[in-house]
């Protein structure tokens, strides 16, 4: 187990050195080889009437006039020593985990995205709870339930929730749930679970429910299947025969065996979410990674464009290496 | 100054959803009464205060789509910034926090009166009240003044970049490395300004220039108390002079500002402290925002440039909500420069058969029409810019769809019967500026001129690609779309940057049509040197008619923004100074 763990961990960082080797050519190679100069990527910070002087001042303060492996292994060196960046009024020392400073607005990267990870973090795991209790539950009933009334309207809503696009759903909810009745006035008002936890939850009633419709739809009839076929197999049928409760036989033996494809995507799903839930973040306004990112990438700050890749990316190799480590738990069938 | 340069501008709009561009709204003169203290209904807020009130407490919530350039007055150039910003940063002097016209007059901030100037034009002198404090109780000086116009965009444009650079350009000792690099003792070593005492400041300029006043209204002249600056680091708490100070801030989230103990009434009476607490709100999604300001979870909307789509048809299909409702001037001109250096509109007719074939209705149009676009526009100048002066050289207005018989005999005169070909350059990612191309195509293609759409993105459209001459010779860009706004609300602050032919340059040019006319520059010159208003408002509408007979400026819009009073607020009116509500001014019924 444990060797296996460390093998795994192992795979996880030359993974997120992939990823941060592939983003960062996105960013810095990209440009050059469809004919940005560095000059040209520098003016953009030194104001509207930019001269030559200024350009190259702040080409030579960004690292730009390095070759690109310079300024990569630069890079991956900040993350793990930090980095003192001269901001031209005195000098900034972002500590490790540094990924970098934005010269755009002034900040160092890492704390503008710890600040936003709470609101990303709050809205990914309210939801995921949501979606995978009334997901995973619905799925198993339709499944016991197969054919009746229930099971067909379970799975029409599921389908209407697959298929609704969240900006869809997001607008929807506020113009019922926020505008026309006023049940959550505060709806996308995020404020912190420790200054108000019920001003907390207002303002992620509406966004919970609508990230989790999406995605509830989506574990009911991955659930659904996976239980109809799992109902027929033998050793379902040995349970029976064992004389084991009904109860039991649906729970101990039947779900067990149709969780593990779940685990893997609500692994995967939770990792991506973490990493900035992008439509749901910008439709309810909630100051999370992915409305960061959105930001950033408009805003073209490379720093921060990169990091919160890196950090989306982070979550995501997490995600599967926990869910790696879960598969063991659930499935017998699974050794080390 | 204010979001009235073209560049700050694209930015403005560039955070907003773009359905809407940043114009919006109908014409000010209807509905409205034009006393002081009138009741809520359309239009009310253009001309009169809506709500008045003197009841303090309370919270005033403001929401932006977007995060301001900055906070930091000396490193910012949004009119909303400029407006915003004096609350905690009061300039030298401002603008009369009034409705209409009055809204024009400059009134002291910070000085005692306007500025005095020698008799050879080149001195300005200052003088500030004596007594009054920053936030934490140090005393104001004007060393401070003059520390706050060191550290500025002015002269550290790679530190603090985002200002205007106005007194670089006019003050004397332009080659001052700023206070970042001062090198003297005190850090106050620009020579360009001296202060002989506390209270008094004196501005040496390199050649007269009559419009100073308005320069001293910008936040850049706000005092920065040196032992307090904290650089790049500044704008997460500027030290207050105004009647709020800010109390946190987070890039992303937003700022809360809270009364400033230190501040009197007696010493600012244009400015109010009436409620507890202004929060401002950052990244809030602009249809979401427009939805917290109908249900009353939002007061207002900072940006100032009006409500979205949907908003707008909701407010302008119900009366109540519409007697809630402003259609404010904005002060922006949308227009289409055509430019001088590429063949064949070189020649005076080849643009004059532009101005005349373009169908001016189907630019209103695309612009979102007379109430969110505004009213079409006619001269360079618009109505609420001091020194306008009402003029239709082509008569757009007698013939709003276009005069293709006049359009057809300028091009017989320019020697291309048969019409010739042109680029139009267009920033893709305004889909009303592309349209209103498109609508010029359209028209030109009625007079055989093959017109092409060149689409360039906002954010490097005049560092790149239209504003950079070279660029647009190589490229045949003949017909240029834009938009612009004056930094000061006179002749002159509309005017240079776009029509002096010295203000031309290789990168991050605004004289997109590249005039260079030697009358114009002369005319502009005489205005600066010129103390008396009225000649000098003269000289602006002789400028404006120049430009207009030239035919370098096709007016397509003057712009206008709808806005929506939470009928909670205040002291509601549209400053004409800024184009937008005042902020100087709103408090809270509950």
């Amino acid at each position: 187990m444990i060797t296996f763990i460390v093998r795994r961990l192992f795979g996880a960082v030359l993974m997120l050195l992939v990823v941060s080797m592939v983003t960062f050519a996105v960013f810095f190679l990209v440009p050059r080889i469809a004919g940005q100069t560095t000059d040209q990527l520098a003016t953009q910070y030194v104001g509207r009437n930019p001269n030559p002087t200024e350009v190259h001042a702040m080409e030579v303060k960004l690292g730009l006039d390095q070759p690109i492996y310079v300024q990569y292994g630069r890079f991956l060196k900040n993350i793990v020593a930090g980095e003192d960046f001269d901001t031209g009024t005195g000098i900034v020392h972002c500590p490790p985990p540094c990924f970098g400073y934005s010269f755009k607005n002034q900040q160092e990267v890492w704390p503008q995205m710890l600040s936003a990870l709470p609101v990303t973090g709050s809205l990914a795991l309210g939801a995921a709870v949501i979606w995978l209790i009334s997901g995973v539950g619905i799925g198993v009933l339709s499944a016991l339930r197969r054919g009746t009334v229930f099971d067909r309207a379970a799975m029409s809503v599921a389908l209407a929730g697959v298929s609704l696009p969240i900006f869809f759903t997001a607008l929807l909810s506020l113009a019922i749930f926020r505008d026309s009745i006023p049940l959550f006035p505060d709806a996308g008002n995020y404020i912190s679970i420790t200054v108000d936890p019920g001003k907390w939850a207002e303002a992620l009633v509406l966004p919970w429910v609508t990230l989790a419709f999406l995605y509830a739809a989506l574990y009911a009839r991955l659930t659904r299947a996976g239980m109809l076929e799992t109902m027929n197999e033998d050793f379902i049928r040995t349970a029976r025969a064992k004389g084991l409760s009904e109860r039991k036989v649906v729970v101990k033996h039947g779900l067990r065996a149709t969780l593990t494809p779940i685990i893997t995507i609500f692994g995967l799903d939770l990792g991506l979410l973490v990493g900035g839930a992008v439509l749901t973040e910008s439709a309810f306004s909630l100051p999370g990674l992915g409305r960061f990112a959105v930001n950033a990438i408009n805003n073209q700050d490379l720093p921060e464009i990169l990091g919160v890749t890196m950090l989306a990316g982070f979550f995501v190799v997490a995600a599967n290496l926990i869910v790696d480590v879960l598969y063991a738990v659930v499935d017998p069938r699974v050794r080390f | 100054m204010k979001r009235k340069n073209a560049v700050a501008f694209a930015a403005v709009c560039a955070g907003l959803s773009l359905l809407t561009a940043c114009g919006s709204g109908s014409s000010g003169s209807s509905g409205g009464s034009s006393s002081s203290g009138g009741a809520p209904s359309y239009n009310a807020g253009n001309n009169s205060v809506v709500n008045p009130s003197t009841k303090a407490g309370g919270t005033l919530n403001y929401g932006l789509s977007g995060v301001p350039d900055s906070t930091d007055p000396g490193s910012t150039y949004y009119a909303y910034m400029w407006n915003f910003s004096r609350l905690y940063a009061r300039p030298l002097l401002t603008f009369k926090s009034a409705p209409g016209t009055d809204g024009l007059k400059l009134i002291p901030g910070l000085a005692t009166g306007m500025g005095k100037v020698s008799s050879d034009g080149l001195t300005w002198t200052y003088t500030i009240q004596s007594g009054l404090k920053f936030e934490d109780g140090s005393a104001i000086t004007t060393k401070d003044v003059k520390y706050a116009i060191e550290r500025s965009t002015n002269y550290s444009p790679g530190i603090l970049p985002n200002g205007p650079t106005y007194f670089q350009q006019y003050l004397t000792d332009p080659t001052y490395p700023g206070a970042f690099k001062d090198t003297t003792p005190d850090k106050l070593g620009l020579k360009g300004v001296d202060t002989p005492n506390d209270t008094t400041i004196v501005f040496h300029l390199q050649h007269p220039f009559a419009d100073f006043d308005y320069l001293v209204t910008s936040p850049q002249t706000a005092p920065v108390p040196q032992a307090k600056d904290t650089g790049t680091k500044y704008q997460e708490h500027p030290i207050s002079s105004g009647p709020y100070m800010f109390s946190s801030y987070d890039p992303n989230k937003g700022f809360t500002l809270v009364k400033n103990p230190n501040w009197t009434q007696a010493s600012d009476p244009n400015d109010k402290q009436l409620v507890n607490t202004i929060n401002v709100a950052f990244n809030v999604q602009a249809a979401d925002l427009d939805s917290r300001l109908l249900n009353g979870s939002m007061d207002i909307d900072l940006d100032g440039t009006g409500v979205q789509t949907a908003a707008r048809a909701r407010i302008l299909g119900n009366k109540t909500l519409q007697t809630k409702a402003d259609d404010a001037v904005s002060g922006f001109l949308w227009y289409a420069a055509l430019n001088t250096q590429v063949a064949p509109l070189n020649n005076v007719d080849c643009r004059k058969a532009i101005e005349y074939a373009v169908n001016k209705t189907t630019q209103q149009t695309a612009y979102g029409g007379p109430i969110a676009g505004g009213d079409i526009g006619t001269t360079v100048m618009p109505p609420t810019v001091v020194g306008y002066q009402k003029a239709d050289q082509y008569s757009f207005i007698a013939q709003p769809n276009g005069d293709v018989a006049k359009a057809k005999s300028e091009l017989q005169k320019c020697g291309q019967p048969n019409g010739f070909s042109v680029n139009i350059s267009a920033r893709g990612d305004r889909p009303k500026e592309v349209s209103a191309a498109q609508g010029i195509q359209e028209a030109l293609a009625g007079i055989g001129v093959k017109a092409q759409i060149q689409q360039y993105p906002s954010g490097s459209n005049f560092s790149t690609y239209a504003g950079v001459p070279n660029f647009v010779h190589q490229h045949d860009l003949g017909i240029i779309m834009g938009g612009w706004a004056a930094d000061w609300p006179d002749g002159f602050g509309f005017l240079s940057q776009i029509s002096d032919g010295r203000a031309i340059k290789a990168a991050g040019n605004s004289n997109l049509q590249e005039e260079n006319n030697p009358q114009l520059n002369q005319l502009l010159d005489k205005a600066t040197q010129s103390p008396d208003a009225s000649a000098r408002n003269k000289i602006y509408a002789q400028i404006d008619q120049i430009l207009m007979s030239d035919a370098v400026i096709l007016p397509e819009v003057y712009a206008k923004s709808l806005l929506y009073r939470n009928p909670n607020t205040t002291n509601v009116f549209v400053t004409e100074a800024y184009g937008m509500y005042d902020y100087t001014q709103i408090g809270k019924s509950q």
